[in-house]
């Protein structure tokens, strides 16, 4: 099914991503951490992470890895890329937070 | 070794990102409200973020990796449309529902069913990118009248 290479990059990604849940998991009590106060219509999540997961994969990155990662070795895609998502963010804030009140 | 580093790389990561409050969706949408009750706190988590990394990055310029052939190279490819378009998409996700994809798996444990919904709708998004790019790209390309 998998060539043995990316057979092993998939079981680091595997390894990074679940550590990702599970550490999270067992601090955010001991580390007192608030409620993620996520809307709770499932249309407007269930939109949220579709334009996220597709724009994310179609753009290769998203806030670690243009912002972050992108950014601090100067890139050009990732500054482009930041100031794209961060404009978006705010519009997307103007329309459904102040014009149609979705959130 | 990679797979450990993997997994205390992913577990920082985590940790950061519920410390910081990049998990507050409420917190991220204020970041975000430029235009209204503008919260700029949240920028010093991306700045203060940065600032490690160009130093990491400054540091693998003279170095080899541990446990590879080469630090990864940056993309090339310029800016692209399927960049700039995917970064709104990403964009009016962000503000929609105020997760990214990496807080979006550190707070699965602890926010509830709207969180569930977003990671999974989140990942059918991610799976289905490719097929809707060679989807789009086929009817794009095909010829309109027969030669």
């Amino acid at each position: 099914m998998f060539k043995t290479t990316d057979r092993r990059i998939w079981i680091e990604n595997l390894a990074f991503v679940s550590a990702l849940f599970i550490a999270p998991m067992l601090f955010v009590r001991p580390l007192n951490i608030g409620p993620t106060h996520a809307s709770e219509n499932v249309i407007v999540v269930a939109i949220a992470g579709l334009a996220v997961g597709f724009g994310t994969r179609l753009a290769n990155g998203c806030t670690s890895g243009h912002g972050v990662c992108g950014i601090s070795r100067f890139s050009l895609r990732g500054i482009a890329a930041t100031m794209a998502y961060i404009l978006a963010g705010a519009v997307s804030v103007v329309v459904f937070k102040h014009l149609l009140g979705a959130i | 070794m990679r797979i450990l580093i993997s997994l205390v790389s992913g577990a920082l990561f985590g940790l950061g990102l519920i410390i910081s409050g990049m998990t507050d969706t409420k917190k991220v949408q204020g970041w975000l409200d430029i235009f209204g009750e503008w919260d700029p706190t949240l920028a010093f988590v991306m700045g203060g973020a940065m600032l490690p990394m160009v130093i990491a990055w400054k540091a693998t310029q003279v170095r080899t990796p541990l446990t590879a052939d080469k630090f990864p190279a940056a993309n090339t490819a310029g800016i692209d449309r399927d960049l700039i378009i995917g970064s709104v998409f990403f964009g009016i996700g962000w503000g929609l529902a105020g997760l990214c994809p990496g807080p979006a798996i550190a707070s699965l444990s602890f926010g509830g069913s709207s969180g569930v919904v977003f990671a999974s709708a989140m990942i059918i998004g991610m799976l289905s990118t490719r097929r809707l790019q060679t989807f789009f790209s086929k009817t794009e390309n095909t010829p309109k009248t027969l030669p």
